[in-house]
């Protein structure tokens, strides 16, 4: 089946909730309304002809021109080898889409790590914390806007260029060289001083 | 942080909380988990991953399509060419762009080589976990012959960087068919598989009765449960699902090759069980070698490289790769706004899918088993973390 | 393939001074101290001890005393000393041949061979900091390793060596044995629970539920020879056998010959050998109940460990391969040569070494066959490793004692019965080394001309 095929079905069965199919550039796809992704993709994974089984990928982009967040399902089945992708638009300020971790479990762990680099909320996820980043990690660093906070308990994420710190050391140790270092003997007579050299680290 | 996770194992009265890394032997890099556990028997053990992230994607937003390709490698450092081919495709998906035949059998000769890398680490350490030192060694030993065959392909050994957005690196080196050829028959044994250095880690450790024990209806995963847990690859093939990206929805080269794609049997115990995951990528070598043979005997003349402008900037869209990597389908989502840099890059790993099963697969299971689950889902800790 | 080997890490050539040192060292360390040993053994009985104290004039009973108590030391020195000088050379001898099953080449730079690597080893832990974990119960934590050496230490005083060359042939010696190694297990709990971490926690109480377990399977398969002997005494033990295989009770009773290998297996777990190393599994418990220690008390657990590869051998082989006795030349015959002299004839020495050598020999092939299932061998889990001893071990050892008990009847109405069964069991047993090695060649020359290659020793 292809991916219009599958989308005349959704769109029989959801009507309106389920938008027109993009244009077919590379790899089509269909906006779903946010309230209605469980039930379809309840209805891809369990309708026969469909079943599509597995939840390929299940990803964000993030739009602030648009101000959306996209929730990007690529689904896929094994059986018929047909597969298409969903997209969920949810607003960037409080993105809120309903978690399809019921559906498919391989879900659980990718909607994690959209909450986590994205900050979307998937309500019905049983366990949606931090995947990645730590659990006190302020903001979700795959947001366009997202600026570094500077470090993570005093763990800096930033540092100066190594070439900066070898240099300063080579300056210390030149100094040091420099103080320790005997005065040099004059040019003009080295037989006299030269006698001399020797002993002064002694003295 | 662990207050939380405290809460989810429900660590308490005679139960004790365990910190099963994220330095510990066995875990295979830095991963850790909280496993509850009552003496041996374990209540749950709860992954706690990120000690590795790097923010791959997000570099793959700032830098050109091209300068993310080393980054890639950075992905799984032990199978590096699949995520160099991974994204090369989805990005020439976005470019439209045909990759000369000739390169196509290059990826496919450089990726089954790589393969063979990644799983004879994957056997080898997965033998050490279950208590013989001995298999690691003989794996490595081999392993590194492979290494030395990539260096002079492409001169790197680990991080390759050997794919391009419309093909490979370089060509072939003069005389390289031939030494490959010449491993190849020491690996699989060519027309004596009997006499042959997998043969003979088959003796050494396949067919051992403790290790048949050990790993036998050990950490089964039942044929619904791999597919719903979106596992991948050898581990998808292990609980019976006949599916390697490859054959069914061929990319590349693999059109023109016959190979076979082993499947679990359940040889020593369950249809699912780690074994099952285990044999599937020792014989997985076996046709990566027959692979390897068809490609080098095939391979056409001609360019190596596609005709790429200087400056990639493909027209506004998105892409979806799809490519078989050592550890299963590996797959790159690429969204292009019409710039020189990626819009976002997303890589979708096989192992960051696989360690979202053990949770739900631990109740119960030993602590020993539990070694064996991770050795056998083959999880490599950079790719679950990028 | 096979690229030209340049062995570009070998070291060109070793120089000639330590070549002779690591051969005089090689050569005099392990056969001194048992001849010292053998030397010092007729101190320890009474006719020795009075002789001694002629020779140096002393009369009085608390110089007699002394006199005793000095003796008893030496003896004891030396006896310790060659439980650590063997496990240092043990793991010496061990890290070589993983070295070899694992294509790579093991410790080659101290000395010849690397021979001297055990003592760089030693010097190493006794220069190590002796750390003590802040959250650990410090006393208890100190004191586990020295019951685990004592255990070892004290096996060491019935262990046979050679005709006449034992501490103390006491009347319960088998009984002895056991009760001593079961020490081990207390300083291991200790150990483990000192550490105050939890890996060791696990490693102690694995060790504990094991060693306990196979100590019944080990207790049951000793006292077979123990019937067949009518003696617990380790010399009349081996006495009681003879020099030829035949004469062994490993082939003179078929129970036995099982009954060897239920004792082999039940070994290798009380020395938490592979396959059996689950209380130090590294894969599983990092280092087990080993975790937290360092220097020189690590230092200690090591040499029991190694040391019991000794132990271990030389009780099999005093209680089923026939111990010291020399082929064709039966223990009476030796005894007789001695006569009554206090200091008795060189040919009694002589023969005193050979046995000695007879009785090395078969312990250290069985203790090369320990170290060879370490590095083959994957670990169990720990419910197979109770499984085993319990459902399997224990049930198979009653039976032989049973067996063995009607045997005994047996062999007792028709003495011809252990000839018979001894000639064929030792053939049977020739047959599958001969059929072993066979097929070793065969896989040998499977792998493509890599021929047994020694050139890296």
């Amino acid at each position: 089946m292809t991916p219009t095929e599958i989308h005349e079905r959704l769109k029989a069965r959801f009507g309106e909730a389920v938008g027109p199919l993009s244009e077919p550039k590379i790899d089509p796809f269909a906006v779903v309304k946010g309230e209605a992704i469980v039930e379809v993709a309840r209805f891809l994974r369990d309708q026969p002809g469909l079943e599509l089984d597995f939840c390929e990928d299940l990803t964000a982009v993030d739009w602030p021109k648009r101000n959306v967040v996209e929730v990007v399902y690529h689904l896929f089945s094994y059986r018929h080898r047909h597969g298409i992708v969903l997209k969920v638009e949810a607003d960037r300020a409080a993105p809120r889409v309903p978690s399809v971790e019921g559906v498919w479990k391989a879900a659980n762990w990718m909607e994690r790590e959209v909450y986590d680099l994205f900050g979307v909320e998937f309500p019905g996820h049983p366990d949606l914390r931090r995947v990645l980043l730590p659990d006190d990690w302020e903001g979700h660093p795959l947001r366009k806007d997202y600026q570094e906070a500077g470090g993570w308990h005093g763990i800096g994420n930033v540092r100066e260029s190594p070439l900066v710190e070898l240099r300063r050391l080579d300056e210390v140790a030149m100094a040091e060289a420099a103080k320790n270092r005997p005065p040099p003997p004059p040019p003009p007579a080295p037989a006299a001083p030269a006698p001399a050299a020797p002993a002064a680290p002694k003295a | 942080m662990q207050k939380l996770i405290l809460r989810r194992v429900n660590a308490g009265g005679d139960e004790m909380l365990l910190n099963f890394g994220p330095q510990h032997p066995s875990t295979h890099g830095v991963i850790n988990f909280l496993v509850d556990t009552d003496g041996e028997v374990m209540r749950k053990a709860v992954p706690d991953v990120g000690y590795l992230h790097r923010s791959i994607e997000k570099i793959g937003e700032l830098v050109g399509y091209p300068g993310f390709m080393p980054y890639t490698d950075r992905i799984d450092y032990v199978a590096a060419m699949f995520a160099n081919e991974g994204y090369a495709v989805a990005v020439e998906r976005l470019l439209k762009l045909e990759v000369p035949p000739r390169a196509q059998y290059l990826r496919a000769v450089s990726c089954e080589l790589c393969r063979i890398a990644s799983h004879l680490v994957s056997v080898g350490t997965m033998a050490t976990d279950i208590g013989a030192t001995t298999p690691l060694v003989h794996a490595l030993r081999e392993r590194e012959r492979i290494n030395d065959l990539i260096e002079e392909l492409c001169g790197a050994r680990l991080t390759y960087n050997y794919h391009r957005i419309g093909g490979v690196a370089f060509d072939l080196p003069g005389g390289w068919k031939e030494k490959v050829l010449a491993y190849l028959d020491h690996l699989d044994g060519g027309e004596t598989p009997s006499r042959s250095m997998l043969a003979e880690f088959d003796r050494l450790i396949t067919y051992n009765e403790i290790y048949l024990k050990r790993l036998g209806a050990v950490a089964v995963i039942p044929r619904e449960m791999a597919v719903g847990y979106g596992l991948v690859g050898p581990n998808l093939r292990g609980s019976g699902v006949d599916w390697d990206v490859r054959r069914d929805v061929p990319y590349g080269a693999y059109r023109d090759f016959k190979f076979d794609v082993p499947v679990g049997r359940g040889i020593a115990g369950k249809v699912g069980d780690a074994f099952d995951r285990y044999w599937v990528r020792v014989q997985e070598m076996r046709e990566s070698a027959r692979i390897v043979r068809q490609a080098l005997e095939k391979i056409p003349e001609g360019e190596f490289m596609a005709k790429v402008p200087r400056r990639i900037k493909p027209e506004a869209g998105e892409a979806l790769s799809r490519v078989e990597s050592a550890r299963g389908e590996m797959a790159y989502y690429v969204v292009s706004d019409g710039t020189d840099k990626a819009y976002r890059v997303r890589a979708r790993t096989g192992s960051y899918l696989a360690m979202g099963i053990i949770e739900d697969l631990s109740p119960g299971m030993m602590i020993a088993d539990l070694v064996a689950l991770i050795a056998s889902l083959d999880v490599v800790a950079p790719e679950i973390d990028r | 393939m096979a690229p030209t080997p340049t062995r570009p890490y070998a070291p060109k050539s070793t120089p000639k001074w330590l070549v002779a040192l690591t051969l005089v060292v090689m050569l005099t360390v392990p056969f001194l101290f048992p001849v010292l040993i053998l030397f010092a053994t007729p101190l320890d009985t009474p006719a020795g001890l009075d002789a001694l104290a002629r020779w140096l004039g002393v009369t009085s009973a608390s110089g007699r005393d002394a006199l005793t108590a000095g003796a008893l030391l030496v003896v004891a020195f030396l006896f310790l000393n060659f439980g650590a000088i063997f496990s240092g050379m043990c793991v010496w001898w061990e890290r070589r041949i993983a070295g070899r099953m694992q294509s790579r080449i093991g410790p080659n730079r101290q000395g010849l061979g690397g021979f001297l690597v055990w003592i760089a080893d030693a010097v190493k832990f006794l220069l190590k900091e002796d750390l003590v974990p802040a959250e650990a119960d410090s006393l208890l934590f100190r004191i586990a390793p020295y019951f685990v050496l004592t255990s070892f230490a004290l096996t060491f005083v019935v262990l046979p060596f050679g005709h006449s060359v034992i501490m103390a042939d006491l009347n319960v010696g088998v009984f002895y044995i056991t009760s001593v190694t079961a020490l081990t297990v207390v300083g291991i709990l200790i150990s483990g629970w000192s550490s105050n971490s939890k890996w060791a926690l696990f490693g102690g109480m694995r060790s504990a539920a094991q060693v306990i377990s196979y100590e019944i399977p080990a207790g049951i398969a000793v006292f077979i020879p123990v019937l067949m002997a009518g003696t617990l005494s380790m010399q009349g033990i081996i006495r009681a056998q003879g020099g030829a295989p035949w004469e062994w009770f490993i082939f003179r009773n078929p129970a036995a010959l099982v009954a060897f290998f239920v004792l082999f297996t039940s070994q290798l777990a009380e020395a938490n050998r592979t396959p059996f190393d689950l209380p130090e599994a590294e894969s599983e418990l990092v280092a087990g109940y080993l975790s937290e220690y360092s220097g020189f008390r690590f230092a200690l657990f090591f040499m029991a460990e190694f040391g019991n590869i000794w132990v271990m051998s030389a009780l099999a082989t005093t209680l089923f391969l026939g111990g010291w006795q020399v082929p064709g030349m039966p223990a009476q015959a030796i005894d007789a040569l001695r006569g009554g002299a206090v200091v008795p004839p060189a040919a009694w020495w002589g023969w005193q070494l050979v046995s000695m050598a007879v009785f090395a020999t078969k312990t250290l092939l069985l203790g090369n066959v320990v170290i060879w299932l370490r590095w083959t061998l994957p670990r169990i889990r720990v419910d197979q490793m109770m499984t085993l001893s319990w459902k399997y071990l224990v049930p198979i050892g009653f039976a032989c004692l049973v067996f063995t008990l009607f045997w005994q009847l047996g062999a007792a109405a028709a003495p011809g019965l252990e000839l018979v069964s001894g000639v064929a069991l030792s053939l049977l047993f020739l047959a599958i080394v001969v059929a072993f090695l066979r097929r070793v060649l065969k896989n040998v020359s499977d792998v493509r001309g890599d021929a047994i290659d020694l050139s890296n020793w």
